[in-house]
């Protein structure tokens, strides 16, 4: 299953047209303790690089924008109850939402694991 | 006296700088009839400190206030009496600022202060979480409608025709910069609130429908319905108080089922101030909201060392860190009039409010009874906490109320000046009655009024009589 990471610092798993999505360890470390995640409705229409959600730690609350375009899915509810998921488990269980594929195309332009490891090196 | 060193040259630099000809034009906006045509009558140009104070205490004289006049106005700000001990806490230097505190932990009292006022807003409209206050009454209703947009992710607000017109001016005003749709229309006379013509405006795409509660008529009605109608399609029902003494008495909106309650706290520990400045209410009715809500919020927490304290918390929604994603681009709160209103409540405490809100409606119906027995004057309310409509014979309200003035009372707002140019309101009078009018303010309205109207009458009789 590959997965693709963005210069905003999520992450995309993709898997039979279902993109799963969430901010890599690198964000939730910059972020400090995740105290609220706002989850995009299912059925919501998102278009690459526009609003997704929102995820507030106890400094900010920071936008996380959508790496492709595609229609929510689903939502990860164990947010609502423990945020901290995110900063235990940023890349695995604290996954955001799950968005359909409009365009296979937009994925082309995404980093893989060893290019964003170089850019985030490079930050 | 203030030291003012302006010097003719800075003056000239900042109306250039502001595109202005002279100091004259940045007062356009002010009616001519309202301006100073030239210098003051009978003051000279150079006079001692003294000739200058007594001369304007003299001209300040001719003002009819509200402290020394059978006073009857209300329609959103009401003079109910302060105690004197309130001005002292307010004073005091625990509260070390006034002013929404941006190194918030320094200054507990303050912190303590609007956590007291949260909870006792949020108690007084059956909410669970209230703000630490907004500007005023007629802004919380606009940052209510703004809230009702994000949750429901809709645009449009259902504005009830009982809604204080200014507050509707305000919300319409707003809405002209974020798109928004804002369907509004004027008050019906009658007796009872058209509740059903309300409802059967909610659509789809309404994201909340705003009433008063007392109305605008001074009308109480039960607005569970309302929030049913509402919830069914989806939006919210946000209620609005501009009399929260009333609440004393009556249903808090948040048992009605109301999601947003927002109001004008002014009527405890402020007083009328020439308008303003005056307290913003803000509550949501369940917890869940509480991220979408406008302005600060203060948190209690304990310390390191296990002490109790207080925090402003949830900070990160507000604009100094989430710029133009905030919930508001108003952060601060009116801290001095919170503040005020707390030290009121808590000296009042529950049983004072029931009691205050009591001794206002025994006081409103014992006026409603005696004007209503002068020839020319219907009430229209079936029911009212302090306030009420009355309709009057002969010529328009807002004359009469010219009238009155004459003869020394302030007896009420007319509709008339509340929606000018709308005929079906132009002979409604609201009168509003405080635990501070005495029975001999009304029996002087009651007089006054009768001979207003009767000399009206002769006139027209006489105007209509053919010349001999």
């Amino acid at each position: 299953m590959p997965r693709y990471f963005t210069d905003e610092h999520e992450w995309i798993d993709v898997e039979d047209d279902i993109a799963t999505v969430g901010i890599t360890d690198y964000a939730q470390e910059q972020l400090g303790d995740i105290v609220f995640v706002e989850l995009p409705a299912i059925g919501t229409m998102l278009d690459k690089g526009g609003d997704a959600a929102v995820v507030e730690s106890v400094k900010a609350a920071s936008d996380v924008y959508a790496p492709i375009t595609g229609e929510v899915a689903e939502g990860n509810g164990m947010l609502e109850d423990d945020p901290a998921l995110v900063n235990s488990s940023p890349e695995e269980d604290g996954w955001f939402f799950r968005m359909t594929v409009s365009d296979k195309a937009e994925l082309e332009g995404l980093m893989d694991e060893a290019a964003y490891k170089e850019f985030v090196a490079g930050l | 006296m203030r030291y003012l060193p302006l010097t003719d040259t800075d003056r000239a630099d900042m109306l250039a700088k502001c595109g202005a000809d002279s100091i004259d034009d940045l007062f356009v906006d002010v009616p001519a009839v309202a301006q100073l045509d030239g210098p003051i009558r009978d003051l000279p140009m150079h006079a001692s400190e003294m000739i200058v104070e007594r001369h304007m205490k003299a001209l300040a004289g001719k003002n009819l206030t509200a402290e020394n006049t059978p006073f009857f106005l209300g329609a959103g700000a009401y003079r109910h009496h302060i105690p004197a001990s309130v001005d002292t806490v307010i004073q005091r230097g625990e509260f070390l600022t006034a002013y929404t505190p941006y190194q918030p932990e320094i200054a507990q009292g303050t912190l303590q202060m609007l956590f007291e006022f949260q909870t006792q807003v949020a108690r007084l409209y059956g909410c669970a979480v209230a703000n630490a206050s907004l500007y005023d009454g007629s802004t919380a209703c606009w940052e209510a409608v703004a809230m009702a947009t994000r949750v429901t992710k809709r645009n449009r607000a259902v504005l009830s025709g009982a809604l204080h017109p200014h507050y509707a001016e305000v919300v319409k005003t707003m809405a002209q910069f974020t798109g928004d749709e804002i369907a509004d229309s004027a008050p019906a006379i009658q007796t009872e609130p058209d509740l059903e013509g309300l409802t059967s405006r909610i659509d789809e795409n309404t994201a909340c429908v705003v009433v008063q509660y007392p109305d605008i008529l001074g009308r109480i009605s039960d607005l569970s319905e309302v929030a049913d109608a509402a919830h069914e399609k989806g939006a919210l029902l946000v209620v609005v108080n501009t009399e929260p003494v009333a609440l004393g008495a009556i249903k808090s909106p948040g048992e009605m089922g109301a999601d947003i309650v927002v109001g004008e706290g002014q009527a405890l520990g402020v007083g009328l101030q020439f308008g303003g400045p005056y307290l913003g209410l803000f509550a949501v009715r369940d917890a869940k909201h509480v991220r979408q809500m406008p302005g600060r919020l203060c948190g209690e927490t304990t310390d390191a060392e296990g002490k109790r304290g207080f925090v402003l918390t949830l900070s990160t929604r507000e604009q100094h860190i989430r710029r133009e994603k905030a919930t508001s681009n108003i952060c601060t709160n009116s801290g001095l009039c919170a503040l005020a209103f707390t030290t009121h409540m808590t000296l009042l405490g529950e049983k004072g409010l029931r009691q205050l809100a009591a001794e206002n409606h025994r006081l409103a119906c014992l006026a409603a009874d005696r004007l209503e027995k002068v020839p020319g004057v219907k009430l229209l309310n079936n029911a009212f906490f302090n306030e009420f409509t009355l309709m009057l014979d002969g010529k328009p309200a807002r004359e009469i109320v010219r009238d009155l003035t004459e003869r020394g009372v302030l007896g009420g707002v007319s509709l008339g000046r509340l929606y000018p140019g709308v005929e079906a309101l132009e002979h409604a009078l609201l009168v509003a009655v405080t635990e501070t009018t005495t029975v001999e303010d009304i029996e002087v309205l009651a007089t006054e009024l009768e001979a207003v109207i009767a000399s009206d009458a002769a006139h027209s009789t006489a105007q209509m009589e053919p010349a001999q």
